[in-house]
């Protein structure tokens, strides 16, 4: 038996943290983005595939609940070409796609990586869950989680592993803070106290520009993987 | 054998894609064929002695050591329905992927590269018995019985059923499981004389039908 890490490379990668293609060049960074239902996590892959795409070769994963709907409004959006965006059925458990079990989403970055490649960077979406979902190492190299505005001003003082543990927390929908009574100054220091160390982006998307915050973000990771 | 890796493997977490599978619960619920825990019973049963045995005696052909490109073939005939035969294979790829982190073996690689986009998921079952140490009845067991276990956790998240009654299900259909995982192996012992056409073509027209309709549902919980 070879038990010796050389052995994943013949074919297909078996294991998913693996930084390289079967061919042995670098595969794309992968990023998560997590985040309660409708806290805007499509329309945020949206914006950063239109601010990114001209210098950056990107696809997108989605992981619905029970519909292609995320796929479907990126491809009616045109943000990308048809090809570079996969959607992976989750069985009612979208945090098991991302987290216990995720060889359907490995599946995915791989074919499009296959089909579409050489890529930079791959986004996969979550289908949308509760606080505690969180994406396996094994699946990305890092995680953003989307809360907004509207959901109410105390999730970040509740944190979970969402808010506590992503690589960056986005507080989205800012632009309707006065309409929710939602006070942005508390919840902007509710999450620098949750996570000290970590980056807090307020966003909204309703504005010019945005993404830019988070695009930066991005563009900083991807600059550290290609390092 | 080892009793320790039989449990690893058959355990419903095994990182293999079985979460997001049905096994035609969903059409079936939403059919009205399953409402409660004895029309689960009668489903399940259904399938133990048709898409269950096929399954298992595939799985248990390849972990005798069968050819699996022969094998593969065998089930591609025995699975009429496009979408099954997609979704096996699927299955096929991401049980592939677990088997050769958790049991790494020359074989496996193999199958891997002769089959980059997934065999079918019963055979990849069988090479994953054999890399892991176990026998072609274990293997059987396995397939048997996620020819079961699927549906009857995918009916507790589908119609809220009482877990307990579920579970109850699978308790009642061990007996009948036992039966057909045996029965399997002795097919596999079969076809390894007499070739692939040994192996049990048992079919469930009417599963086969509703997950073509399934595939093409708008929404839908499950990807079968
Ligand atoms: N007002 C406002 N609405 C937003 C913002 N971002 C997203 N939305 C809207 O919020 C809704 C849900 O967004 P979506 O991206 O689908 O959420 P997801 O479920 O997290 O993917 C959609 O109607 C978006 O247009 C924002 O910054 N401000
Ligand atoms: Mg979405």
């Amino acid at each position: 038996m070879h038990l010796d890490h050389a052995a994943s490379h013949d074919g297909p990668a078996a294991v998913g943290a693996d930084a390289h293609r079967p061919d042995g060049a670098r595969r794309a960074l992968r990023i998560g983005l997590g985040g309660p239902v409708g806290s805007g996590k499509t329309a945020t892959v949206a914006a950063l595939c239109r601010v990114l795409r001209d210098d950056v070769s990107l696809a997108v994963v989605t992981n619905d609940i029970y519909t292609r709907e995320d796929a479907e409004f990126l491809l009616r959006a045109a943000v990308l070409p048809p090809e570079r965006i996969a959607a992976v059925e989750t069985g009612a458990c979208p945090h098991t796609a991302i987290r216990d079990d995720i060889s359907a989403n490995l599946e995915a970055v791989e074919d499009l990586e296959d089909q579409v490649g050489p890529l930079d960077l791959i986004l996969v979406e979550s289908g949308g869950d509760n606080l505690t979902a969180t994406f396996s190492r094994g699946l990305v190299d890092a995680q953003i989680f989307v809360i907004d505005v509207a959901g109410g001003d105390d999730i970040p003082r509740k944190g979970g592993p969402g808010v506590t543990t992503a690589d960056l927390l986005v507080v989205n929908k800012t632009d309707l803070a006065p309409y929710v009574g939602s006070d942005l100054t508390r919840m902007a220091a509710d999450a620098r106290a949750q996570r000290p160390r970590l980056p807090v982006i307020l966003q909204s998307l309703r504005e010019e520009d945005g993404v830019g915050a988070v695009a930066d973000w991005v563009r900083a990771r991807l600059a550290a993987w290609t390092a | 054998m080892s009793r320790g890796a039989l449990l690893v493997l058959a355990d419903g977490r095994f990182p293999a894609g079985g979460h997001a599978h049905s096994g035609g619960a969903e059409a079936a619920v939403r059919a009205g064929r399953v409402t409660g825990a004895a029309s689960l019973e009668d489903f399940c049963r259904g399938r133990l002695h048709t898409t269950g045995l096929v399954s298992a005696a595939l799985a248990a052909a390849a972990a005798l050591g069968a050819d699996p490109v022969e094998l593969d073939a065998a089930a591609d005939a025995r699975t009429p329905s496009p979408a099954l035969r997609t979704a096996s294979r699927k299955l096929g790829r991401q049980l592939t992927r677990a088997a050769r982190a958790a049991w790494p073996s020359g074989e496996l690689d193999a199958l891997s590269e002769r089959f980059p986009k997934g065999a079918h998921q019963p055979v990849v079952l069988g090479v994953t018995a054999r890399a892991a140490g176990l026998a072609p009845v274990d293997a059987a067991y396995c397939a048997v019985y996620e020819s079961v276990s699927g549906p009857a956790s995918a009916t507790v998240r589908l119609l809220g059923l009482d877990p307990f009654g579920a579970t109850g299900v699978l308790a009642r259909l061990a007996p009948e499981t036992d039966r057909v995982a045996e029965a399997a192996v002795r097919a596999a012992e079969r076809a390894a004389g007499e070739g692939t056409d040994a192996l049990p073509a048992a079919s469930a027209p009417l599963l086969e039908i509703s997950a073509q309709a399934h595939a093409g549902w708008d929404v839908r919980l499950f990807a079968t």
